[in-house]
Parts: structure tokens; sequence; C-alpha cells
């Protein structure tokens, strides 16, 4: 008799376990489904070469039953623009301190630095937009990219330097060893050694960095604004793609917009999700 | 040698920028939020619950949003748990190293991916009109709204944490209670649990400190009300929305008070993060 409780119990739990492991997929499908499911129709040639509409042209087409004109060309360069101003400064910097973490395992400054870093990436991204404010915004006297740029800058950090060390704490000790029993110089071991044979972790470490500021929107509307048309000028105000969400969420005659450039944004962060998880399992270090 | 000696100083100077960084950040904070607490002083600004911009007649206090942060986010976590908790079973436990597991383990990481901005409108076009049609709230805006569009957000990061120490349970104690007759339930509330307890725990309280941060899906989804929250239906504002929402046409008085709220909520995510990462390092199975 109290085998067979046991039993129930143990097979009711299991079945619980899976049962809210498959709720948790919903939420997924759900959105993705709304994503696509509403923004597809706004999809088109345009949408990737023209700046956003105005509320006007939109109201127009809106009243004469046509999809909304224009697209976020100036969101998809200010992205660019500012991602890519982030990762110049951060993948070398977070690349060569996360060297130095991995170099020094016990000494106490190297644990000071870990504990920052780990600090910083717990550290909310408004309060990242702050700074970023009072650092750029208030001194240069303007909202700019430039500003965005640093506030992404701040928040890739901790995630390269930490995933630079973990991958280098992977790598065999005897592979140093014998570079330097070569006679080679400590920076020819790094830089040959070292970090090449550590390029699938670090690669997969930054696009993961990428992805993830790539879908920042608080910062951003702190220290960049926003721009309606493409902006090359760092030190201008400039849009992005989440910045265009946020603005089209804030204009009822720009509601149709929304879904497209969420599909779009969703899709980009989650291709290069995939290409973080391809180029991990390739280059895993055995 | 030289060469070498520059490529050394090289790597302490990227360090040394990382602390510079950390630096700044308090610098900025304090000294931006100085003219507010000077004016109203600490205890009092933390402690007040007005927010009052008419001019002449300026004041300001934190305690509506510090308590619409803490609310909406322990009650993520609250909800967080009864589907984090089964999915780490499920990934760690029950399908360790299996294809299903994977996918439900890809899934999760999707979740962790999704830009909080994306979670905002979800929540704003279908989530809230599920919770006027349920007869919860009129408008569908509210602490309960954005806790339940929390609580979402934050399972991956309580998940995936929370199963790493599951896998890191040793086969041979399972393989033992096993041995003697246990069932798998068994195994998992006398062998898995006390193993793993303070791992798991230490997940949470990172996915709390998340949640204290998170910004545009709760800015969208809270009804942004400087009121003093004290019901699940009520509107209201975190320290993270009242940010978001106001500092764009702030200055003087204002500003120092939004950036002291920054200030008060950066302090709170550090204590919370420490909190989290000190247990894991403490009490965490070999690692």
């Amino acid at each position: 008799m109290t085998m067979t409780i046991k039993k129930i119990k143990d097979r009711a739990f299991f079945y619980g376990v899976c049962f809210f492991s498959f709720l948790t997929v919903v939420p997924l499908v759900a959105i993705i489904w709304e994503l696509v499911s509403k923004g597809y129709k706004q999809i088109n040639w345009s949408f990737f070469t023209e700046s956003a509409p105005s509320t006007f042209e939109a109201m127009l087409a809106k009243q004469s039953g046509d999809i909304l004109p224009g697209g976020i060309a100036n969101g998809i360069t200010g992205t660019l623009l500012m991602v890519c101003l982030a990762a110049i400064i951060a993948i070398p910097v977070g690349i060569f301190a996360g060297v130095y973490l991995a170099e020094k395992p016990k000494s106490k400054y190297a644990a000071v630095i870990r504990f920052i870093a780990d600090l910083l990436q717990g550290t909310p991204s408004i309060i990242i937009g702050i700074i970023a404010y009072a650092w750029v915004v208030k001194p240069l006297g303007s909202y700019s990219a430039l500003a965005g740029a640093t506030a992404l800058m701040i928040m890739m950090l901790p995630l390269i330097i930490r995933s630079t060390e973990e991958t280098l704490k992977m790598l065999p000790g005897s592979l140093k060893e014998a570079a330097a029993a070569l006679g080679a110089p400590y920076y020819t071991i790094v830089l040959r050694i070292l970090l090449p044979s550590a390029f699938g972790g670090l690669f997969t470490g930054t696009l993961l960095a990428v992805s993830r500021v790539t879908g920042e929107t608080a910062p951003l509307m702190l220290t960049a604004l926003g721009s309606t048309a493409i902006n090359w000028d760092v030190t201008a105000p400039t849009s992005a793609v989440p910045l265009l969400i946020w603005e089209f969420y804030n204009d009822p005659n720009l509601a149709d917009m929304i879904w497209s450039s969420s599909l779009f944004l969703m899709a980009l962060i989650l291709i290069l999700n995939l290409i973080a998880k391809q180029v991990a399992k390739k280059w895993r270090i055995q | 040698m030289t060469k070498n000696v520059l490529f050394k100083s090289l790597l302490f100077a990227a360090s040394f920028i990382v602390l510079l960084i950390c630096g700044g950040i308090v610098y900025a904070l304090v000294s931006g939020s100085w003219e507010a607490f000077s004016q109203f002083g600490v205890f009092q600004f933390i402690f007040s619950s007005d927010w009052d911009p008419t001019i002449g007649n300026e004041h300001y206090g934190a305690l509506s949003f510090i308590v619409g942060t803490l609310f909406t986010s322990f009650l993520a976590l609250a909800l967080c748990i009864p589907f984090s908790l089964p999915v780490s079973l499920f990934i760690g436990e029950y399908f360790k190293g299996k294809k299903i597991a994977n996918f439900i383990g890809s899934v999760i990481d999707l979740l962790a991916g999704i830009p909080s901005i994306v979670y905002g409108l979800w929540g704003f076009y279908t989530f809230r009109g599920l919770m006027v049609d349920l007869h919860l709230s009129s408008e569908g805006f509210g602490i309960l709204t954005s806790s339940v569009v929390l609580a979402i957000m934050i399972i991956p990061y309580a998940t995936s944490l929370s199963a790493e120490f599951f896998k890191m349970v040793p086969n041979d104690l399972k393989e033992g209670a096993f041995s003697l007759g246990a069932t798998q339930y068994e195994v998992i509330r006398r062998v898995s649990f006390p193993m793993t307890s303070s791992g798991v725990f230490a997940s949470y309280i990172l996915a709390l400190g998340r949640a204290l941060g998170e910004t545009m899906a709760v800015t969208m989804l809270i009804g942004n009300t400087n009121l003093l929250p004290t019901s699940l239906t009520d509107t209201g504002n975190t320290m993270a929305s009242i940010i978001a929402n106001q500092f764009g046409e702030a200055d003087g008085l204002k500003l120092s008070s939004l950036i002291a709220i920054g200030l008060l909520l950066f302090v709170i995510t550090a204590i919370i993060n420490l909190i989290g990462r000190f247990i894991m390092k403490k009490f965490a199975p070999t690692k």
C-alpha cells in the first residue's frame, strides 16, 4: 500500500514538473507569434532603406488604408553606429583586462577588479544611462551618439572581461609553458598563443555582449535621444531601433510600425545569439 | 624586454580602466544627487512619499518609488519561483543531458534575449487586455501586471543558474538513494534539494537583482502615478520607471532628485547582488 502512494507521489511530481516546464514555453511562442503576425505586413524594401515617417505622413496613409510609408533606416544606422563605437573600445579593453585577471588568479588587486566587474554587470541599465548623461551629454551640451555608445560600452565591458577570463582559465597550462620554454617573450605568448587558442570563447563572449546591448532602450533614452533622419555625426542626437520602437509606441499614428521594428530587433538579436552558439560549439576547448 | 614591460603595463591599464569607470560612476551619482540630499536630507528624502514639482514649492521624496520597486520585484520573484524551479529540475535533474532538456534550455536562453521593450509591448497590447477581461483592474495597468511580466523576464536568470546547481549534484549520492529504494521524487527532496538549496537560493537573489533594475517593461505597464502603492491593482512607479519617465524634461532640483533615486537604486541592487554572490561562493558545492 505504501509502495503505491510513494509511486503516485513520484509520478504526480514528475508530471507537475513537465507541465510547468512546457508552460514556460508559452510566453516565448506568444511573443514571437504576436511579432510575426502583426509585423510581417510592414516589412518591405523601404522598411530597410527609408527613415521613419512623420506622424502626418502616417496619418494620411492610414486614412487611405495603405500600409505606413518609410522604414527604420535611421534606427538601423544609429544602432550600427553606436554598437560599433562601443565595441571598438569595449573589446580591446575588455579582453586585455580579462587577460590580466586570468594571469593573476590570486592577487588582491585582481580580486577587486573582478568584484567591480560583477558589480557593473548587475547595475541596472538606466543607471548606466544617467552616468553617460553626466559624463558626456552634460559636458558636450547635447545628446549624442557618443553618449549612447559610452553607455553601451560600460554595459559590454564586464561581460567581455568575465567571458575572456573564464575562457583563458580553461586553456591548459602546458600551452603557456611550452611557449615559454621555447623562449617566447610574454607578449608573444599572450598575443600569438593564448588569445588565438581562446578565439572561440572570446568571439562568443563578444557577440553575446553585442546582442545584449543591441536591445537596450533605457540608457539610450537618456543619452542618444533619437533623430528623425539618418545621422552619422557622433556628436549629434541619433536614433536606434529600440528608440524608434519607443517612439512608435508613444504615437498612435505610428503604432503599425511597432511590430515590424520589434520583429526586426528580435530577429537581429536571435541571429547574433545563434551565431555565438554555433561558434562556441565549433571552437570548444577540448 | 622593454616590450614585455610595455605589454604588461598595457594589461594593467586595461584593468585599471574598470576601476576608473566604477569610481566615475560613484562620483557622478554622488555629486549629481548632492543638491537633493542637502536640500531635503538623506533620511527625509528616503522616507518622504511627496513628489511635488510645483515651482516654488518643490518637494521630492523617494519612498513611493522605493516601495513600488520592492513591491513589484518581490512579487515577481514569488511568481517566478513556481515556474523556475520545475524548469530547472527538468533541465538539471529529470532530463539532464537529454535533447529535450537542451530544447527547453534554448527556449529559456531565448526568453533571456528578448529586449525589455518587447516584453513591455507584449504586456501592453496582450497581457493588459487579459487583466481587464478578468476584471482584475479597469485599465490593466498596475503593480500586478508589471509583476507578472517581470516574473516572465526573470525566469531565465533564475532557471539557468539553478539548473547548473542541480547538474552538479554527484551521481553516486543519487544512486545510493535509488539503491535504497527511493523514488526520484524522494531523491530530489532528500538529496538534491539539501545539496543545492543555498545555490538555488542565490540564483533567486540574483534574479531579484535583475527585477529591481528593469526599466522599460515596467515603465510601460505600471501606470506611472507618483503615489504610494498599497494594493496589487494600484498603479505606481518604480525607481527605474520614474527616472525613465521624467529624466528628459527635468532640471535643477528635480534632476538632482532623480539622480539621487538612481544612487539609491544603485546601492540597493549592489547589496542584493553582493548577497547573492556571497552565498554562491560560500555555500555552493565545489565551484
